[in-house]
């Protein structure tokens, strides 16, 4: 008797799991892909493990991986989930293969937007984009009655208010550590105050009033921020944010979700999400869109099978399971409450960033460098653009670009 | 031993150290001194991106890689001589510091102010790891025999944990509020915070090194002290001797060569110096020769490398050791011919 409960249960457990519930045929062909760790690139992961024989390989430091395993003959991975600023390695080196007739055959319910093409022939298939947008605590700002912060002068005016009132530990919260992040920052501003990056042939062109202005926001915000500024990324500050501990922050719209949830955040539905502040020219804030490229090391049967399961991906599905996960580009996706400052602020102009540009990998490590001593008071606003110009020129010169 | 036995006793090691250690030293040495750079072209390329109301295509003028036969971005590689290390010294912005007698200007310079962290922390840590180290020796040698094993594996678990992971504790219990940052502040009734200014993460580093290595030399110092020689123990009480008298004449005598052991191991690692910092995330305040040449090798966004100046400080970073350790073999060598003699 015992046996035959147990025979039947495992008999239905074995139904249930062979169903592909949501897709739509099996896959057979061995497939991994590589990509960024965050929420919506583990919807876009399961969505796919449903048709079978795929793994994921979901890591926050993909982009230390990916340029070598793509070169790769044959490539480690079939498939990579990559954003605007970390395909322009893998185009320049040929490591991605161009999908037209790919898009052609399994991609005709795609939106044109989410093609993206160079030099005329499609090299990726975006799924969502992202930008970095403020964020406040509503329920504060009623408090004393403060109205929606539209520029930095007005998140300075704010902090100032606020920080006598004592409400919460630091009134601003910043991603400004250094690295990556701050030369991030940094760009975000000076792109939204108008400037140039780069002159004739390369030539670093930071060293003027735009970027010495932007160096002076970003001082002036960080005099309201937590003391270890430097020290803290994204999750540091999302963490600061959810525990209540600073009113405003320029965070990056997939962080918006997190706000509300109810397992970490104790601000559940205080957080309102509104555009990036306004630079003197367009928001403070760089457009970034995240999608699929296809490796070019891999049989044409293997990117037959890879980009079909790919749109299994990030089908329609997918994107009503993940809704708030991020601002998709997909059919389906009903904007909520999360993607609203996303959406504001890529509507008020901002400038995508600027990936293309052959020297701004150089000019952003610089810049990550460099900002530090600035903000700590061991150089002025001049000097530390003119060291930081040097760096870059030593690395372009030595990379061929100059 | 005969010379065939020796040899063929070292034989493997030796063979192993060429390929691991001898061959690839040299291969950096030679990288130091060359740069590879990818062959560029400048093109017009339309490039089409999202936006919310469609597609924004914009013409651009690029210099882009050019694609050899074999698929790959073709690169070419030159002799430049000292340039790579030119450019990590930095001798023309030195020079200036100088002119302008500014020493913060001279701390701006990634290499120096590596240098200068990198030798205050093997310095400092030097004598306190020999110290702390002794202390524990001393403690264990001294306790009941019923619980030496016990005391032993605890004093040892520091030395067991992971250098990155010691060093991310360390960060979490005091950064932001961490539990010892916040007891700080109720005791001392003010606000700290321990990862903002660059002379409390020093201090934070020097503390994880020194606990981490105590254990390490305390186990050296602990097999010393097992081989002291008990009659010389006796004589010296009998001559009335005092504890430190003890301590001074007979013990730190007879572990020398053991204190000259546990430097020369502590001054090679700790000029390594790099969980550290990555642990901490204290780029912005604090650096270390190791991370700097981390640092060149670490891939902008457009996959570039520094591989010739990670290359050269890699070599400046080996000098440095180096001439640290000559004056400690310098003494084993004159300790060892005096000893033959």
């Amino acid at each position: 008797m015992f046996l035959r409960k147990l025979a039947t249960a495992v008999a239905i457990t074995s139904i249930a799991s062979g169903a592909w519930a949501g897709c739509a045929y099996e896959n057979g062909t061995e497939i991994k892909s590589l990509a960024n760790s965050y929420d919506a690139w583990k919807s876009v992961a399961s969505a796919m493990e449903e048709c079978g024989n795929y793994t994921a390989v979901l890591d926050t430091d993909f982009k230390d991986k990916i340029n070598e395993a793509f070169a790769a003959n044959p490539s480690l991975y079939q498939i990579g989930g990559i954003s605007n600023g970390t395909m322009v390695p893998l185009l320049n080196a040929g490591s991605i293969r161009p999908l037209d007739d790919l898009v052609a055959k399994y991609g005709s319910h795609l939106n044109p937007s989410q093609l993206i093409k160079i030099d005329g022939k499609i090299m990726a298939i975006a799924m969502s984009v992202n930008n970095q947008h403020l964020m406040y605590r509503a329920d504060i700002f009623k408090d004393l009655g403060l109205a929606e912060p539209k520029t930095h002068a007005d998140m300075l005016a704010a902090a100032k208010f606020m920080q006598s009132y004592n409400i919460v530990d630091y009134p601003i919260g910043g991603t400004y550590k250094a690295g990556w992040n701050l030369g991030e920052e940094f760009v975000n501003n000076y792109l939204g105050n108008g400037g140039e990056f780069f002159g004739e042939g390369n030539a670093p062109s930071i060293n003027n009033a735009t970027g010495v202005a932007t160096l002076n926001t970003m001082k002036a915000l960080t005099e309201y921020m937590d003391p270890e500024y430097l020290v803290g990324d994204s999750t540091y500050v999302q963490q600061q944010f959810q525990q209540g501990k600073i009113a405003m922050a320029t965070l990056w719209g997939t962080r918006a979700a997190a706000m509300d949830n109810a397992e970490e955040s104790t601000v559940v539905g205080k957080v309102k999400m509104a555009a990036a502040p306004m630079g003197t020219t367009r928001p403070a804030s760089t457009n970034w869109w995240d999608g699929l490229v296809f490796a070019t090391n891999m049989t044409d049967e293997q990117a037959d099978a890879a980009f079909r399961l790919a749109m299994e991906g990030i089908d329609t599905e997918m994107v009503q399971g993940a809704n708030d996960q991020g601002v998709w580009l997909i059919d389906g996706f009903v904007p909520g409450s999360a993607a609203e400052g996303a959406i504001a602020t890529a509507n008020a102009g901002a400038a995508p960033y600027p990936s293309s540009l052959p020297g701004m990998g150089s000019m952003h490590t610089a810049l990550g460098n460099g900002i530090s001593a600035f903000l700590t008071g061991d150089k002025d606003a001049a000097t530390a653009l003119a060291d930081i110009e040097a760096a870059y020129t030593i690395a372009a010169t030595e990379s061929g670009l100059m | 031993m005969n010379k065939k036995t020796f040899f063929a006793f070292i034989g493997p090691s030796v063979l192993m150290m060429v390929l691991f250690i001898a061959l690839p030293l040299v291969t950096v040495l030679k990288q130091s001194f060359y740069v590879t750079q990818p062959v560029y072209e400048t093109l017009d390329v339309e490039t089409c991106t999202p936006t919310f109301t469609g597609q924004l295509c914009v013409v651009e003028t690029k210099t882009i890689p050019i694609i050899g036969d074999n698929g790959k971005a073709l690169s070419q590689t030159n002799f430049v001589g000292f340039l790579n290390y030119q450019n990590v010294i930095e001798f023309p912005r030195v020079i200036a510091a100088f002119a302008d007698n500014s020493w913060n200007q001279f701390m701006a310079i990634d290499f120096w102010k590596a240098l200068r962290f990198t030798l205050s922390f093997t310095l400092i840590t030097l004598p306190l790891v020999l110290f702390f180290g002794l202390l524990i020796a001393l403690c264990i040698n001294n306790v009941a025999q019923s619980i030496r094993g016990p005391v032993i594996f605890v004093s040892l678990l520091p030395m067991i944990i992971t250098p990155v992971i010691g060093a991310l504790a360390i960060k979490w219990l005091f950064i932001g509020d961490g539990i010892l940052t916040s007891f700080l502040e109720w005791w001392l009734a003010k606000d700290i915070a321990m990862f903002a200014q660059a002379w409390t993460i020093e201090l934070l580093m020097m503390f994880y090194r020194t606990w981490h290595v105590a254990p390490f030399a305390a186990i050296v110092f602990y097999a010393g002290l097992q081989t002291l020689n008990q009659d010389t123990i006796e004589s010296a009480i009998i001559d009335g001797a005092n504890r430190w008298e003890k301590l001074r004449y007979v013990v730190l005598p007879h572990l020398i060569p053991l204190i000259v052991f546990v430097t020369l191991i502590h001054l090679m690692d700790s000029y390594r110096v790099f969980e550290e910092v990555v642990g901490f995330s204290s780029q912005a305040h604090v650096i270390s020769l190791q991370w700097l040449t981390y640092d060149f090798l670490t891939s902008d966004l457009m996959g570039n490398r520094s591989i010739g100046r990670a290359s050269a400080s890699s070599m400046l970073t080996m000098i440095g050791i180096v001439l640290l350790l000559i004056p400690v073999l310098r003494g084993v060598w004159l300790d060892y011919k005096g000893k033959r003699l």
